[in-house]
């Protein structure tokens, strides 16, 4: 017999707590496939956010930190420029870093900071039970937008790969989704592409990847998806962003 | 050794780089921007990192990552700022990360002034961030003092794994005065003695000495077990790095409590007295946090001393303290001002006078 698939190393046997549907058990993988396949073990650092991915310490099987919430571009800064050679990069969803964090992401971006940054956008805050974040879209119920979100009283969603893209110190950024088996693995094109712009030394990447809440949107995993696909992604464009090493 | 005259903003920032840091995480603020820019200048001469972050909140998040890699790491801010940084500290107490923070303390509360106070005493020993933990805190009376703390202030973070802060007022900082400054230290990140420090970690290593620094413990008996552990740590410093200054306390009848500058005024005060014929003496915490708490209470409750009194840039903090020592054995007494506005040697002689006399 031949071993034809393992589990990616990069993983501990921890058990995801993630609820069902979730996709960050697939993003989780995908990071940690690219570290192995890059033959980075052994110089990754990874920062954990606050929200649903704090636990994140436990499951990616590399040097780890947990930061406070919306704080791991600092914290990343931190430890980069103490190990500028190591891989560093941080996990973040979107109300980590497009609400309580946006300082510290914008100037990590600013001063073009040699860190990769995975942010998983759900549009809502997951962890504390399904409330309304920056991301969420207009019309979309929440348990602190009962009535759906309303953009006279609390503005349009943020575009975070927009806004960084204008950034000039951002190198690349490109925003994927995991829908689809073709965009899981654009997902992970784009965020090797990003662990090997930083082992170059260029900037700031990040790289945004869409993702489903079926427990706080109320749906099945299915309709979840669906919902994703048809409201999310149009408000959303997937793409690149900006790539400056594509422009060189 | 030859003295130096520094002032003492510039004077700390090199003991620091001679107590080995190379890295430094700050944003400007008065009274202490003379700090960062200090190191801005040195940290490249000796291959260390200066970095100026968007605000307090990101220096400090800086430094937990920094910290993180087992690096000596310092930052420094004044009042509002440290403020700022609180929620860094505390989180940093809960890794228990070692790292140096300095507070050249500003008038208060909010955005105050800009002049030295003493007004964040409350904030540096009994808490500031949220949760059950302390800070070896260290209040420096003199520029050259300052310096020597700073020569042992990193290998007390490390032993005890937990943050060091100076409580500085903004007269150390921003006074000249002849220093002798120590030799470099030759330090680097030992990852035999730092195994919780990310250091190169991967699968097939052994899985306990992979780095996860952090503060989080969701179970509520990990999080009583992580207190427990914090707990015995500041048992352990708290019995072992008591500091404290006794200045002609022998036979005082009048023993003022003071620390930083204020002592040394009160020091003037008390040679004044003396030679009034009245016997008064200075007990002075070096170490706010352990407060020498036994030490006080020797040197006071004793007798022949008829009073204490105590004397602050604030309106009355290390007080509680210094009540606590003494439990009610002598009276207190308290003299102070917000408002940076620092007792005069003639002020406290008079107060010493008015006591003396039943007033």
């Amino acid at each position: 017999m031949s071993v034809v698939f393992e589990k990616t190393k990069l993983l501990t046997d921890k058990q995801f707590h993630y609820c069902p549907g979730c996709n960050h058990g697939i993003i989780h993988r995908l990071v940690a496939e690219a570290i192995e396949e890059m033959n980075l073990e052994g110089n990754v650092v990874g920062v954990a956010p606050v929200g649903c991915s704090v636990f994140a310490y436990d499951y990616f099987n590399c040097d780890m930190l947990e930061a406070a919430h919306g704080r791991a571009p600092a914290v990343a800064t931190g430890v980069k420029r103490a190990k500028p050679d190591t891989l560093v990069f941080t996990y973040q969803g979107d109300g980590d870093l497009a609400s309580i964090g946006t300082a510290e992401i914008v100037h990590a971006a600013h001063r073009g900071e040699k860190i990769c940054t995975i942010f998983v956008n759900n549009a809502i805050y997951g962890m504390t039970g399904g409330q309304m974040a920056p991301t969420t879209l207009v019309g979309q119920k929440t348990t602190t937008s009962p009535y759906g979100r309303d953009e006279s009283w609390c503005g349009a969603p943020i575009k975070v790969s927009e806004m960084l893209a204008q950034v000039p110190g951002s190198y690349y950024i490109e925003r994927c989704a995991v829908d689809t088996n073709a965009n899981i693995l654009k997902t992970k094109k784009a965020i090797k592409k990003a662990f090997q712009y930083q082992m170059e030394g260029k900037g700031f990447c990040l790289i945004e990847v869409l993702s489903t809440c079926p427990t706080n949107w109320g749906m099945n995993p299915v309709e979840a998806m669906k919902w994703l696909e048809e409201n999310m992604i149009p408000y959303y464009p997937l793409g690149v962003h900006k790539d400056k090493g594509a422009a060189e | 050794m030859a003295l130096t005259l520094m002032k003492g903003s510039e004077a700390i920032a090199e003991a620091a780089i001679r107590a080995g840091a190379r890295f430094f995480f700050g944003y400007p603020i008065t009274p202490q921007t003379e700090i960062p820019e200090y190191m801005s200048a040195r940290m490249p001469e000796v291959g260390g990192c200066f970095l100026q972050a968007e605000s307090e909140v990101a220096a400090i998040n800086m430094v937990y990552g920094a910290a993180g890699t087992g690096e000596r790491v310092i930052t420094s801010s004044s009042s509002p700022g440290i403020s700022l940084k609180q929620e860094g500290i505390s989180y940093c107490a809960g890794a228990q990360l070692p790292c140096v923070i300095l507070n050249v303390m500003r008038g208060g509360p909010g955005l105050g002034n800009i002049q030295a106070s003493q007004g964040d005493y409350f904030q540096g020993v009994k808490g500031g961030g949220n949760g059950d933990y302390h800070l070896l805190t260290y209040a420096p009376s003199s520029v050259q003092e300052a310096i020597d703390i700073m020569m042992f202030a990193f290998e007390k973070a490390e032993k005890y794994r937990m943050p060091v802060l100076f409580l500085a007022d903004g007269i150390i900082a921003q006074m000249m005065e002849p220093v002798e400054m120590p030799e470099m230290v030759d330090f680097k990140v030992d990852p035999e003695k730092k195994p919780w420090a990310c250091t190169g970690w991967k699968p097939g290593d052994d899985p306990a000495k992979r780095a996860t620094i952090n503060s989080l413990y969701i179970n509520t008996e990990d999080l009583a077990v992580h207190n427990d552990r914090l707990q015995a740590v500041y048992a352990e410093a708290s019995a072992n790095e008591q500091l404290w200054e006794n200045y002609k306390t022998e036979d005082a009848e009048f023993v003022i409590a003071a620390f930083g500058t204020v002592a040394r005024i009160a020091k003037s005060a008390i040679d004044e007295l003396r030679e009034m014929g009245v016997k008064a003496g200075l007990f002075r915490p070096i170490s706010v946090w352990p407060f020498p708490y036994t030490h006080l209470a020797e040197t006071v409750c004793r007798e022949g001393v008829k009073a204490v009194l105590d004397v602050e840039v604030n309106e009355g903090q290390m007080i509680e303290d210094v009540k606590l020592a003494i439990n009610g054995a002598k009276p207190v007494e308290f003299l102070g001002h917000c408002g940076s506005q620092f007792p005069t040697t003639e002020e406290i002689k008079n107060k010493i006078l008015a006591m003396k006399e039943g007033k």
